[in-house]
């Protein structure tokens, strides 16, 4: 029968059973230990690092960008501003599979691959774990488009940021430079100068003309907002706020409607012009021909552009109002003369007998002038009216370099003017022992002879003829030349202006000073140089032409311009200073190429002062809006 | 007094001590979906009523009569696993797995069906077969196992799949298979596992690996377990406090009124919290022992004794995958996580686990 032995199994089935079952209690037990064991490292021992992980989750540090000021001219006119617009940045430590993801956007947005390219270069160089934009200047359709996919894509946001731009384009870039991404070098200046947290986030910097020279007071300090944030990155709340202080607002001392008559007068030529007031150094214009489009540089000029700005042979990158180097020419010719009268040279009534050329005592080599007959009898009045080479390779021989280069000096000369605005370049005003060093000669007579003339070695920037003409006719008293007028503080409604002090008193003899000054007048008067340009103008006023040789003529051979291709022709020059008893304005006109100084500079410089001083507007006025104060917007 | 009497009957079979324990879990379940849900009541409600049906099923589990329970173990077991073939073939797709089948007025999961189906049915199965028990019987119970099993982790649902699986092993296990079998069988499923491994999902397989180091792919697979495990051990000792957990309320928890409201419970109340959560989980396992002990027929020994262990692994499961010491597979919280179905068969489970205590005696005599 079953019976027994089902009830002998039951039983022992039973007290295997009760034994498993107490095996797997024992087992849950050790799990349970487990679970706790692990609790109480993740509560206990670990708290803090959990706790801090918890809090770099919830917690968001925004840098705010401050806005960069503005730059106006001495009217209110707007050089620069910034306007705001709407970028799509990634923040790419927060995205998994980042060209995924921009693949998978540009399905919404477009993407062009120069934008691709651009946001590599970002990625590259950006230093902090922060958002970069893959495409800037979003339309409506797009952000609208974005926003209705956004939750596709964590670490995608759409922001509006303020951008920079130049709203004229070519006409002011040399002066007022631009703005560009913070390299790392820069970025090591910055952190050098413990500066870097005013940056944060802000990635722009000024990179050349004022926008460099003033990045300080422009750029501002970031603020920075602690804000809560959720698992999609959206702000929950602000936690604490330190707002952004924007950057001043700049008013140069720029005349902008000046400017843009003196770089309408330019026509197609390339040159430069600086217009200095006397009497305090403020620079009215500031040009530097051809200019370019300072907008292509903010976010990275492309490869194409570049290219096309690079290569050209006219170098619109160049400028040649503060780097440009020439040879002065018959424009120091009244300096010449202020040196002849002070060295007790020359006396107001001596005159020579101009034979057309000058020779050095037993020398056969003939310096020639300009004129080929010569000018007749030529006392220091008609040497500069007429421009007689010939009264001033004889002066030259006489004063001896050494004072040449020591009154030059005081002009200037040689020496960078100390304008507000970086890359200025010194020119050349040689002298024995700058010869022996360079060249490793010694001086001969005749080096001196063509440096009377401004022929020689000496070379001469725009700006640094212009400020020597500013110190001329604001009778050897010199300011400084500065672009900064005001600075304006917006936070705060302060203003700041520059120290416009005295720089310095050459303490000249008034006589020789007028001179030089009349003789001057007398060059845009009948029988001056630049009697053209001075015909019917209701002012008085005082100039100087001259030219600067592009390439050397032999002995005997002369200069014909039709026969010489565009490029080999003179640079002509042009001074010039009005009212010439009072002056208002003095300036420095070169025109590359431009042949005689006369025919094409001393136009220009005529038009620049009509302007100035009469108010009169360029045929083809320009329409350029008022700016409305100095909105910081 | 025929009132009183009523009420006498309709309690009769319920056990008080583990009634009580489990009504205080499920109050807690309600305090912490409150949270988790960012205090969306509609969520809290649609919870009161799984409750509410689940007690219901508690109620029947425990007075079903338990030679009835024997005579619908067949029956349940071929309709999940009928049902389990539907899915695959008409199932709904959602989240990459074809796991529910519609059928009209709500959409079932078959799989949970399976939880209480093939412990009933192996447990039916040695009953009938107790008096001569052969190494044949063994593998036919294993058979009735690894069929469902099988489909379940076709769907895929891995999770469901092994907590069935284990339901099962324990059953095997309890019914007094022999330790070398056992011990054979493990080594064949350690031998097998590479085999295993090659017919796993990409995404199970990523699992897996991200529990070994879940920070190579922190924004991706692995970000449940580290959000999870910042949740918990940012709670500290005393908790953030009720509604106050940040990882919860900012979003950084997913799945946190299911799989993850552990994290939510850990993060607000801290190892405090933990402590007396765990205490009560052990209080209601200590007593399901009890119960067992006490079963006084093989079938209902091996059922009482599954429904135990089940709940408990489901317990270590869970927990361990949101502390981050096992990998995530989708298992809930029992008696604290939201989800309705599994709600219900958990306390089905428990109201049989009553009724086995109060038919002891009658079944001994």
């Amino acid at each position: 029968m079953k019976y027994p032995i089902e009830l002998k199994n039951d039983k022992q089935d039973i007290y295997y059973f009760k034994l498993r079952l107490a095996l797997c209690f024992g087992f849950v037990f050790l799990l349970f230990f487990i679970l706790l064991i692990r609790l109480l490292y993740l509560q206990g021992i670990q708290k803090n690092h959990y706790q801090t992980l918890a809090e770099g989750n919830r917690i968001s540090i925004v840098p705010i960008t401050p806005n960069r000021g503005l730059i106006l001219d001495r009217r209110g006119l707007v050089l620069a501003h910034n306007y705001p617009a709407y970028t799509l940045e990634i923040t790419p430590n927060k995205v998994s599979n980042l060209s995924a993801t921009i693949d998978e956007l540009s399905k919404l947005v477009d993407i062009r691959p120069a934008d691709r390219k651009n946001f590599a270069r970002l990625m590259a160089d950006s230093f902090r774990a922060e958002s970069l934009s893959i495409r800037n200047h979003l339309t409506d359709t797009e952000v609208a488009r974005f926003s209705a996919q956004r939750y596709r894509f964590p670490g995608v946001e759409v922001k509006a940021r303020l951008f920079r731009e130049y709203p004229h384009h070519e006409k002011f870039s040399h002066l007022i430079g631009y703005i560009g991404r913070i390299n790392k070098s820069e970025l090591e200046q910055l952190e050098e100068d413990e500066l870097s947290n005013d940056y944060r986030g802000s990635g722009y910097i000024g990179k050349t003309g004022i926008e460099k020279n003033y990045e300080n007071d422009l750029h501002g300090k970031a603020g920075i907002k602690r804000v809560e944030v959720d698992a999609g990155g959206r702000e929950v709340r602000v936690l604490s706020n330190t707002p952004p202080t924007s950057g001043n607002n700049l008013i140069l001392t720029i005349d902008a409607q000046l400017q843009e008559v003196a770089e309408q007068s330019f026509g197609n030529f390339r040159g430069a012009l600086v217009a200095i007031d006397p009497t305090n150094g403020e620079i009215l214009a500031f040009v530097s021909k051809p200019g370019y489009d300072p907008n292509l540089f903010i976010d990275g000029i492309d490869e194409q552009n570049w290219r096309d700005l690079n290569d050209s042979p006219d170098v619109p990158l160049n400028n040649r109002a503060l780097r440009g180097q020439y040879s002065p020419g018959s424009t120091i010719k009244p300096f010449m003369a202020l040196a002849g009268l002070h060295y007790n040279k020359r006396s107001p009534s001596y005159s020579i007998k101009d034979p057309g050329h000058f020779s050095l005592s037993g020398s056969a080599h003939r310096y020639r002038d300009w004129k080929k007959d010569g000018h007749g009898t030529v006392d220091l009045f008609k040497s500069i009216v007429v421009s007689c080479d010939t009264y001033y390779y004889g002066l030259a021989n006489e004063l001896g370099i050494d004072n040449i280069f020591n009154f030059f000096s005081r002009f200037g000369f040689g020496k960078k003017t100390g304008i507000d605005m970086e890359g200025e370049v010194s020119g050349l005003m040689p002298s024995q022992e700058w010869k022996r060093k360079r060249h490793n000669q010694q001086w001969y007579a005749g080096d001196t002879i063509s440096v009377g003339i401004g022929q020689g070695y000496d070379l001469v920037t725009p700006l640094q003829l212009a400020y020597a003409t500013a110190i001329l006719a604001n009778d050897g008293v010199a300011y400084r030349p500065h672009l900064l007028k005001e600075v304006q503080s917006v936070r705060v409604n302060e203003r700041r202006f520059p120290k416009m002090d005295i720089e310095f008193n050459l303490n000249l003899n008034q006589d020789h000073l007028k001179l030089v000054k009349s003789a001057m007048v007398g060059v845009t008067q009948p029988g001056g140089t630049a009697a053209r340009a001075g015909v019917g103008a209701p002012y008085t006023f005082a100039g100087k032409t001259g030219t600067a040789q592009v390439i050397g003529m032999k002995q005997g051979e002369h200069y014909i311009e039709r026969k010489v291709q565009e490029r080999y022709r003179d640079h002509a020059w042009f001074i010039a200073f009005a009212p010439a008893d009072q002056p208002k304005i003095a300036m420095a006109v070169l025109v590359e190429n431009g042949g005689h100084g006369s025919s094409v500079a001393a136009p220009i410089a005529r038009k620049v002062l009509d302007h100035f001083l009469l108010n009169k507007a360029p045929q083809s006025a320009p329409a350029m809006h008022e700016a409305k104060g100095g909105a910081n917007d | 007094m025929i009132r009183q009497r009523l009420w006498q009957r309709f309690i009769a079979h319920l056990d008080p001590t583990l009634l009580a324990s489990l009504g205080i879990l499920l109050l807690i379940s309600l305090v912490v979906l409150y949270s988790a849900s960012d205090g969306n009541w509609y969520r809290v409600l649609t919870h009161m009523t799984n409750i509410l049906v689940a007690c219901t099923a508690l109620w029947v589990g425990a007075n079903t009569p338990l030679h009835y329970l024997m005579r619908v173990a067949v029956p349940i077991y071929l309709l999940g696993l009928a049902l389990l073939i539907a899915v695959g073939f008409f199932g709904e797709i959602a989240n990459g797995a074809r796991r529910w089948l519609n059928v009209g007025v709500t959409t079932i999961q078959p799989a949970e069906l399976m939880r209480i189906a093939v412990p009933l049915m192996m447990a039916w199965y040695f009953e009938k077969c107790q008096v001569t028990l052969t190494l044949k019987n063994y593998c036919f119970a294993a058979l009735l196992l690894l069929l469902p099993v099988t489909l379940i982790a076709r769907q895929p649902d891995l999770g469901t799949a092994i907590m069935i699986a284990a339901s099962g092993l324990y059953v095997l296990f309890l019914a007094g298979i022999s330790w070398r079998i056992m011990l054979a069988i493990f080594v064949t499923f350690m031998a097998s596992l590479p085999l295993v491994w090659s017919t796993l999902h990409d995404y199970q397989r990523h699992r897996i690996m991200m529990l070994i180091d879940p920070s190579q792919d922190a924004l991706g697979r692995g970000y449940h377990t580290i959000q999870s495990t910042i949740a918990i051990g940012s709670g500290g000792i005393f908790g953030k406090g009720y509604l106050n957990g940040t990882q919860t309320h900012l979003d950084f928890l997913p799945e946190r009124t299911t799989d993850f409201i552990f994290a939510v419970y850990s993060e607000e109340f801290g190892l405090i919290g933990n402590l007396v959560l765990l205490s009560l989980y052990l209080f209601v396992i200590s007593r399901s022992f009890i119960i067992t002990t006490h079963a006084s027929t093989y079938f209902t020994r091996l059922m009482a004794g599954s429904i135990t262990l089940t709940f408990c692994t489901y317990i270590f499961v869970n927990i361990g995958m949101v502390s981050g010491i096992l990998p995530v597979v989708g298992v809930p919280l029992p008696l604290i996580s939201y989800g309705g179905t599994s709600m219900v068969i958990l306390l089905l489970c428990f109201g049989i686990l009553m009724g086995i205590h109060k038919n002891k005696r009658i079944v001994q005599t």
